[in-house]
């Protein structure tokens, strides 16, 4: 499915492999522009956008505007592919909180990221459960079919990056890893050229 | 229905009824099994006789601390006048657990419809599910739940015509282990950096927003309609004669080196041993049992023999050696290298604290490296008491429990385990597994 179909509907209750940006254009997954924006910015919550609109259904949720905070950003990586500088100052400004604090919530949390990431971001899950069911050999699986030199570097393709992550709570289904929004379970070695070729 | 597997004979499937059976994920679905008529029940009667209910069926939380959830509800003073909150904590994270996911997976209505009986129990017109960063199929899926919830009038200002006002929402976390500590998960939820608070004041007086608030497990509020609609005598059937402190069924998750992964659910009191071994179909061909962990990584490791022994109830647990918890079962055999195993346990905590305590941040950090280092064969023989040592300083001298769930497992390991420590300390080499 192509990233945005569907964007009349409010995110959640479309599928995570629809979860993108509403115009349904790709992400920037260009590692080299660091934590800002190559073009001028543009936006995620101009007036009268579908993504305003989210938000502002959002904030009647919540008693502070500051709560809205976490789904505002989730908003941000959905349409962007990450959360750059300009965009937390964007987000600070709308909640009426300081872009060092929406700064200091987005490094806390370790699903946002702070510089585009490869097309497709590969995490695999290598706490204790997965690890004693061979998760560690699925690491080096992806990294050796992605091309990717090491953990955290995206491929020269720009396609492909793989981490390691911390629990996904799926244990009994080890490996359990997650691309991009996507959860696969019962990963194993074998299965990475077959999960590899499916995506675009 | 069962999943991944057929229910066992032996197995009671209260919660896990509809696991894998994908009628029952919608409104329809869910009403043709009977969904929503303990909310019902619940509009037309006084919170307090609700609570009462709750309190009389002996439930406990079954998030891991297992406090008794009628007592938490009557901790919320009723007319303060102030608004009170229901949070429910979706943020299952404790490595060896996954039972959230699958109630939210398959029976998302049944938690909305605890929620909505929570909330109204303790006086609140607001209820927050707070669902991990990582669990976004039970996000859709518990979102749209609600959606259907709130267009068939089950929620909003006029809660199935009772006049009283019922709010569920999602809030979706952004990945952090840590925002399963109620007090870091209300932080979180009022957009903050998710670290723990001091307590007193306790949720219950100063909670989310400062307003009195309950957090109540998944798996917790998803008993209260059965227990509404049956009674509580009904839910006491499921304990041991001699322990009428753990009532009710329990489900576990269950992985690791085992032969059939997944989730179960027993009466309490069930028997661990018949649990591995006939459930869950006991080791691996050739293998045998190392260790158990019972209730997620945070609980202290079990000898074979001490899980052989134990029944499986809060009391059961804790008379050998270690913890319910969160009901996570994570098995480890002899082909592993449990050194390793604690090792990336403690680096899990490394990585998930929220360093906000010394004793924690350094206490983590440092655990991880001394057991990397033996790991890699480069162990000294003072380092297992440096470990015990630093795990001491670690206990109970934080603001919140994570520094002792990361001195728990590489404690208790080192108690338990000591042997296979030491030899790697002393042959200064990689481990060999046993031969199959």
């Amino acid at each position: 499915m192509s990233p945005g179909s569907g964007a009349s509907t409010p995110e959640y209750f479309r599928a995570p492999s629809e979860w993108g940006p509403s115009d349904g254009k790709g992400f920037e997954t260009d590692p080299g522009s660091g934590h800002h924006e190559h073009q001028t910015y543009q936006s995620v919550f101009t007036a009268g956008s579908a993504r305003r609109k989210e938000l502002d259904a959002l904030l009647t949720r919540y008693p502070t505007k500051m709560a809205a905070l976490l789904p505002a950003l989730w908003m941000v990586q959905h349409e962007r592919g990450w959360v750059s500088e300009e965009a937390m100052a964007e987000v600070a400004e709308l909640l009426e909180i300081t872009p060092a604090y929406v700064k200091g919530v987005v490094t806390f949390y370790t699903m946002y990221h702070q510089h585009p990431v490869a097309k497709h971001f590969i995490q695999v899950c290598t706490t204790s459960p997965c690890n004693a069911c061979g998760a560690e050999d699925v690491v080096d699986a992806f990294l050796r079919h992605t091309n990717c030199q090491e953990l955290g570097q995206t491929s020269p393709d720009g396609k492909f990056g793989v981490i390691e992550v911390e629990c996904l709570g799926a244990c009994g289904f080890a490996t359990a890893i997650m691309i991009n929004e996507d959860f696969i379970e019962s990963v194993t070695p074998d299965r990475v050229p077959e999960i590899l070729a499916g995506l675009e | 229905m069962g999943y991944p597997h057929k229910p066992h004979a032996r197995e009671t499937v209260l919660l896990s009824q509809y696991f894998g059976d994908a009628e029952a994920v919608t409104l329809d679905g869910w009403k043709k099994r009977g969904g929503y008529t303990a909310l019902r029940k619940a509009l037309g009667m006084a919170p307090g006789d609700i609570v009462t209910i709750v309190k009389d069926s002996g439930l406990r939380g079954r998030g891991g601390a297992g406090f008794p959830t009628g007592v938490k509800w009557s901790f919320m003073k009723p007319g303060d006048g102030k608004p009170h909150y229901l949070c429910c904590n979706a943020d299952e994270s404790e490595p060896g657990t996954f039972k959230d996911r699958e109630i939210m997976r398959w029976t998302p209505h049944a938690l909305v419809e605890g929620c909505a009986i929570g909330a109204y129990a303790i006086g609140a017109e607001t209820a927050y599910i707070y669902i991990r960063g990582e669990f976004t199929e039970p996000v859709v899926r518990v979102e749209n739940a609600i959606k259907e919830a709130y267009a068939a009038g089950i929620l909003g200002k006029n809660a199935m015509g009772s006049g009283k006002t019922v709010n569920v929402w999602v809030h979706r976390g952004a990945g952090a282990y840590i925002c399963g500590e109620e007090t870091a998960l209300m932080n979180s939820l009022e957009g903050k950096r998710g670290n723990p608070r001091i307590k007193p004041p306790f949720p219950a007086v100063s909670g989310v927003f400062a307003q009195p608030t309950t957090i109540n497990n998944v798996e917790t509020l998803v008993a209260v309609p059965h227990i509404l609609n049956n009674g509580a005598e009904w839910y006491k059937q499921w304990m041991r004669p001699d322990n009428p402190k753990s009532t009710g069924t329990k489900l576990y998750s269950v992985c690791g080196n085992i032969q059939k992964p997944g989730n179960y659910e027993v009466p309490m009191g069930f028997p661990f041993k018949d649990f591995l071994y006939e459930l869950c179909g006991g080791p691996l061909p050739g293998r045998r049992f190392k260790a158990i962990i019972p209730g997620g990584i945070s609980v202290p490791i079990q000898t074979v023999a001490e899980a052989e022994a134990s029944l499986m109830d809060y009391e059961g647990f804790v008379a050998n050696g270690t913890m319910l918890g969160s009901g996570g079962v994570i098995v480890f055999d002899d082909a592993q290298n449990l050194v390793k195993q604690i090792a990336r346990a403690a680096r899990f905590f490394a990585h998930e604290s929220c360093a906000q305590c010394t004793q924690c941040r350094e206490g983590t950090a440092w655990s991880t490296k001394i057991l990397e280092r033996i790991v890699a064969g480069d162990g000294t023989s003072e380092d297992l008491d440096t470990l015990l040592e630093i795990g001491e300083n670690m206990t109970g001298k934080t603001i919140c429990v994570l520094s002792d769930s990361c001195a728990t497992p590489v404690s208790s390991g080192i108690a338990k385990f000591r042997a296979d420590f030491e030899a790697l300390i002393k042959k200064k080499v990689h481990f060999v597994p046993a031969v199959a």
